[in-house]
């Protein structure tokens, strides 16, 4: 049988062979997609990195105007134990109009800690102690008049100089959008302790 | 002018596809065997990628291997896909292996013009030893350091220079995190690329002179008004939508692997990977992997130290001569009975060559040992006489060739 014959008697079907060819091309993308899938996660934060996840705090060491910073999932987080000097200039900042967002209404901060202390139990102020700017570490600087003259305690970054009040509440005329962000916590005061618990999905942190 | 011409004046890219694709003509009648060669091609491929993942998890010092691979398989998401593809994916690529070079044993595919195709196949599979090694070193399990151990030890018998080598390898006296980083990088960068270059030039070599097919004949000698081979037919659409069907079935037995026998009965997986490396304890019993212990059964065999290594050495190279051995006119073994025969014998006592290794080192396997050692040295040596002299029926014309 030659090669001619052979053409005539089986005509392409093209209505076939198109079907045949998406099928394939459908069948083979579903294919891909199942392995690049797991391909794809793979790269995602191992189970031991989530495992790392949360970080305990000793409150005992932290006297009254100290403060502490911890090691939490590669990020600095930072506790204050603020005084009740330190917690009256929180209204003072906010008075004078010095604050962008005074009112916390930017989601920086889980719901139980939006109010002027940031934080659950108003002496303990727990935050990232990210700049909202460019990820820069700011210094805390909690004597009134360090930075400026009219400078009340709070945070000031080395980078591009963004300021933040004692409530890590950010300063009108820095560079940063955002007040710092603050993640989830637990804290118990019996014990005196702080359990970083995670992120908080909403807060920007840099 | 549009944006395809302006691209096509540019690249070399249509004249490749051309060239190797679409107006490649390869012969009409290749059967089953000639899957192995385009699955490979994708073996080597999937085995860049999980080996890529599962590498952006590795750690290689002494202290953290073997914890690393742990990792992989518990807290890697799909680590334990990405690592089991890898894994069976070795086991894999050297049936493969063996398939593809059988093919080209049986149809006399190492034959003239093709020789230079063949021992760069050859020079490939023995890249893919030295890959499969350095990779089965990683993951610092106790049979790691022990395989390790013992075949750095094989230098050792080189003269003269054998122990500055060994320690060199090692980088120290014995295996320690040292070693383990060497054998990373040659993992990952010098082997591999060497792999990934042999078998480019795999392709082009084959492509210059044309692939051989199951009659043995040549189908450059038998060409149309068109030019091209009467019997050939266009590797693209023809043969790269057969290797795509290949590639479905392949991958289905490939997944059923991987997903209901990871460790194929501990044949691909060995259980002695499972302890962490101890140089105060030797394994029960050192075995190879099972692609690797024919070779390993060839040197159990000789009592001797130097002497096995020696006959090991000259198991593994006497393939590289296999096409200056075969003296017969006719290449293909359809036509030559007994060499065809001889042939069968050789790889069926490849494989019980492959289950002596396996076993643990007792006297009763010595002499299964030596016989199968014998017969693989007697086909080489035989080939040339049995070649010469043995009688064979008339190749035909024309492919053997019924249309489907």
């Amino acid at each position: 049988m030659s090669d001619e014959t052979q053409d005539n008697k089986h005509a392409p079907n093209v209505t076939r062979r198109r079907f045949l060819t998406a099928l394939v091309t459908v069948s083979g993308a579903a294919v891909a997609g199942t392995i690049v899938v797991p391909m794809v996660k793979s790269l995602d934060p191992t189970a031991a990195a989530a495992a790392l996840a949360t970080t305990t705090i000793d409150l005992n060491p932290i006297e009254p105007g100290m403060q502490m910073v911890a090691l939490w999932q590669e990020k600095p987080v930072i506790v204050v134990n603020r005084t009740p000097e330190m917690l009256a200039t929180l209204d003072e900042t906010a008075q004078k109009g010095l604050l962008k967002d005074p009112n916390c209404n930017v989601p920086q901060q889980p719901p139980y800690c939006k109010n002027k202390y940031r934080s659950r139990v108003p002496e303990w102020y727990v935050g990232i102690k990210i700049c909202n700017h460019l990820c820069c570490i700011p210094h805390y600087r909690p004597k009134k008049a360090s930075v400026a003259p009219w400078w009340l305690g709070g945070f000031h970054c080395p980078c591009h100089g963004s300021m933040y009040d004692l409530s890590a509440r950010v300063i009108k005329g820095s560079p940063a959008p955002h007040n710092m962000a603050v993640p989830e916590y637990d804290i118990d005061m019996e014990k005196k302790s702080v359990v970083v618990t995670k992120m908080y999905p909403l807060a920007h942190l840099c | 002018m549009s944006f395809k011409e302006w691209f096509v004046k540019r690249s070399p890219l249509p004249e490749m596809w051309r060239e190797h694709m679409a107006e490649y003509y390869a012969p009409k009648n290749f059967n089953i065997f000639y899957y192995a060669g385009s699955l490979l091609l994708l073996m080597v491929v999937l085995q860049f990628l999980s080996g890529f993942l599962v590498m952006a998890h590795y750690i290689p010092t002494a202290r953290d291997a073997y914890d690393s691979v742990y990792g992989i398989m518990y807290d890697v998401h799909y680590g334990w896909l990405m690592q089991y593809m890898h894994v069976d994916g070795v086991s894999l690529i050297f049936i493969l292996l063996y398939i593809h070079m059988a093919r080209g044993m049986l149809y006399g595919s190492y034959r003239s013009p093709r020789e230079i195709v063949w021992i760069i196949g050859y020079t490939t599979y023995l890249a893919f030893m030295a890959e499969a090694f350095f990779g089965y070193i990683l993951p610092y399990s106790n049979l790691s350091y022990w395989a390790g151990t013992v075949i750095t030890s094989l230098f050792k018998s080189i003269p003269f220079i054998g122990h500055w080598v060994t320690t060199l390898v090692r980088g120290g006296a014995g295996m320690s995190g040292d070693t383990l980083g060497r054998f990373t990088a040659l993992h990952v960068t010098v082997v591999f690329l060497v792999i990934v270059g042999l078998i480019v030039f795999h392709i082009l070599y084959l492509h210059k002179v044309g692939s051989n097919n199951p009659d043995g004949i040549e189908i450059k000698a038998n060409k149309g008004p068109d030019g091209h081979p009467v019997d050939g037919i266009p590797f693209h659409p023809y043969y790269s939508v057969k290797d795509l069907f290949g590639f479905g079935v392949w991958l289905t037995i490939f997944a059923a692997i991987i997903f209901y026998a990871p460790t194929f009965h501990h044949i691909f997986l060995e259980r002695t990977m499972s302890t962490p490396a101890n140089p105060l304890k030797s394994l029960p019993d050192v075995t190879p992997p099972w692609y690797l212990s024919p070779f390993y059964a060839m040197l159990r065999a000789i009592p001797n130290k130097n002497g096995g290594i020696i006959l090991m050495v000259v198991a593994v190279l006497f393939p590289f001569v296999l096409p200056w051995l075969d003296k017969n006119p006719v290449k293909s073994t359809r036509y030559r009975p007994i060499t065809r025969i001889m042939l069968i014998i050789f790889f069926i006592n490849f494989f019980v060559l492959a289950y002596l290794g396996e076993q643990p080192p007792l006297p009763k396997y010595f002499f299964p040992e030596r016989l199968g050692a014998a017969i693989y040295v007697a086909f080489f040596v035989l080939l040339p006489l049995v070649s010469k002299f043995e009688p064979t029926r008339t190749p035909p014309a024309r492919v053997r060739f019924r249309a489907h």
